[in-house]
């Protein structure tokens, strides 16, 4: 995948998780908790959202690299460069 | 052999059901009723829809809000605000016999009416609020001390800490007297500081849309399937058995029926009775208009008619002293429903209305259905000339059609907060694992599956 097709993916789980957010406003570099205010529960979503659709296991130690949209393109890439 | 097994398809039941199946399990939800919904069901009688439970849906936030357990729930089973198309209230009001107070979906109105009737209590008002915005809804630790204690705390007058916690009690005490402390923060959010709603079709529109989306992701739900016993083989739960003799096995087990009932089901054990639970009756009366055309424009009023509020398992059948009113038509909606409706709830004894006989119980009912109303129509606009239709059922009732012990609406008064069992693959989720209520055991169903059952 490319960094573009992960950003969709990306946020085809974010309006899976928060359906009554725009998610067209959303700042890649402003932290999801700061602009949609996902709490642990909806950031483990998006781990397990990523395990379902994808099969790649993230270990918890690396849960901060998903904290913006920017951050969290930049760990998957090397993940999904062959899906 | 399934992933996990669900007895009950209550409200924490069918949440927990979503969950697993979203994320690709293999569930089946078991289900003695031949409806969902357990404590919160609806049933047709005499050509008419009633709902079981439902008065409000507490922790209402409007459409477009990113916080609080509605946000939470509404996030964790992938359903939008609108889907619940909740309809806020008009208003409500704790009615003592010497004082009023209205409160509403807006906190300032609780606020000023208190400052109005209660001036020296103002401050202390504040800084309750205060303290509780910054409890965390869902910490654990500090469940043993007492709600009665905190308010005392910060308010002096004892009117007014009895009007309190009136409603907090009616909506989700379990015990009598008082409230864990926790369970207080929670409920006092859930009803003064968020607020309560309802949806134009009532309970049976939220239970649609969670059984839909259950099956939907490939849940399986099975109706008129009661589970007889849970069997256990070196501390281990095998399989379970239902009534008609089918065995069906799996992984983990997780039990909506409540603490007691579910160790029950695991065999002779002294946790298999509760002690204690409160029960309550609760009547309809269907009317020939809106009730607010007879003066009644409230959506709910808890009263009380003395200055002490016991709230406690009453000495005869039924407590006639305080209750609950709930006009579901006193809502925001789009449009009116199709008639007026009044409900009320009072404190019962379900070991008195147990002990009576076919007849006397039905004579019982009659009875106390005209005493309740009676009671009730001191605080709110008499509308007994409006009545068109009634029903009333009681702590009997609530254990026939759900399998509670006790008729107890808010389950045992020992919490089991971790949601563990003496069974390594056994858990129990709802009204017993400490969150109460709609929203509550909703959001019990969601936590113990995330906890325990999605790895
Ligand atoms: C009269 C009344 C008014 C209420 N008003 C409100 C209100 O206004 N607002 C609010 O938020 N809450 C209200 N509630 C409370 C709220 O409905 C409950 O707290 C909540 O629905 C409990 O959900 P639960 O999943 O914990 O348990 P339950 O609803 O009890 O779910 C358990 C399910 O398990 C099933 N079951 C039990 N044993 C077995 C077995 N052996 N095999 C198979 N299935 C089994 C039962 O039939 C039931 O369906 C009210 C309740 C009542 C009765």
């Amino acid at each position: 995948m490319t960094a573009n097709e992960i950003r969709e993916a990306v946020l085809s789980i974010l309006s899976d998780i928060a359906p009554d957010e725009d998610l067209s406003q959303l700042k890649d570099d402003v932290a999801f908790r700061d602009q949609l205010e996902l709490d642990s529960m909806d950031f483990l979503d998006i781990v397990m959202e990523l395990r379902k659709r994808y099969r790649i296991q993230i270990p918890e130690e690396d849960y901060p690299a998903l904290a913006s949209m920017t951050s969290t393109v930049e760990f998957l890439e090397p993940l999904l460069k062959d899906a | 052999m399934y992933d996990t097994i669900i007895i009950g398809a209550g409200m924490s039941g069918l949440a927990a059901g979503i969950r697993l199946a979203h994320f690709n399990q293999r569930v089946c939800i078991l289900e003695r009723h031949s409806v969902i919904g357990g404590l919160n069901s609806f049933y047709r009688q005499g050509g008419r829809e009633y709902d079981v439970g439902l008065h409000a849906v507490t922790n209402y936030t409007p459409k477009g809000s990113r916080r609080g357990p509605l946000t939470r729930l509404l996030r964790q089973l992938r359903i939008r605000w609108d889907e619940l198309a909740l309809a806020p209230q008009v208003g409500s009001e704790i009615a003592f016999r010497d004082a009023r107070l209205r409160f509403s979906n807006d906190p300032e109105l609780l606020a000023s009416e208190i400052a109005q009737s209660f001036p020296s209590q103002k401050d202390g008002f504040c800084s309750l609020v205060a303290s509780i915005a910054d409890y965390d809804r869902l910490g654990t630790g500090g469940f043993a001390t007492s709600a009665r204690a905190e308010v005392a705390r910060h308010i002096s007058d004892p009117l007014l800490v009895e009007m309190l916690l009136c409603p907090l009690f009616f909506y989700g005490g379990a015990r009598e007297h008082d409230m864990d402390l926790a369970q207080f923060f929670i409920m006092f959010r859930a009803i003064y500081l968020e607020g309560l709603a309802r949806p134009l079709a009532g309970v049976r529109l939220i239970l649609r849309k969670l059984a839909d989306r259950f099956k939907s992701m490939g849940g399986e739900l099975r109706l008129r399937a009661c589970v007889d016993r849970i069997v256990v083989k070196d501390a281990t739960a095998e399989k379970v058995v239902l009534e008609d003799g089918t065995e069906l096995a799996a992984r983990r087990i997780l039990s909506s029926a409540g603490w007691h009932e579910t160790m029950e089901l695991c065999g002779p054990s002294h946790e298999a009775r509760m002690i204690g639970g409160l029960s309550f009756v609760e009547g309809i009366c269907v009317l020939d208009a809106e009730p607010r055309r007879l003066g009644h424009d409230r959506t709910i009023v808890f009263f009380n008619d003395s200055d002490r509020f016991e709230y406690r398992n009453p000495d005869g059948l039924v407590d006639l002293r305080s209750g609950v009113v709930c006009s579901p038509n006193n809502f925001v909606y789009d449009e009116p429903l199709a008639e007026g409706m009044i409900r009320l709830t009072a404190l019962a004894n379900y070991d008195r209305w147990a002990s009576l006989d076919e007849s006397d119980y039905r004579l019982a009912k009659l009875r106390c259905y005209d005493q309740v109303v009676a009671s009730a129509v001191r605080f709110v606009p008499d509308f007994r000339s409006a009545v068109i239709a009634t029903d009333l059922f009681t702590p009997k009732t609530i254990t026939r059609y759900t399998g509670r012990q006790r008729g107890a609406i808010y389950g045992s008064p020992t919490k089991r907060h971790d949601g563990r069992t003496h069974l390594d693959n056994l858990f129990i989720c709802g009204a017993d694992q400490g969150l109460v209520g709609i929203i509550g055991t909703l959001i019990s169903g969601i936590a113990i599956a995330n906890q325990y059952l999605l790895e």
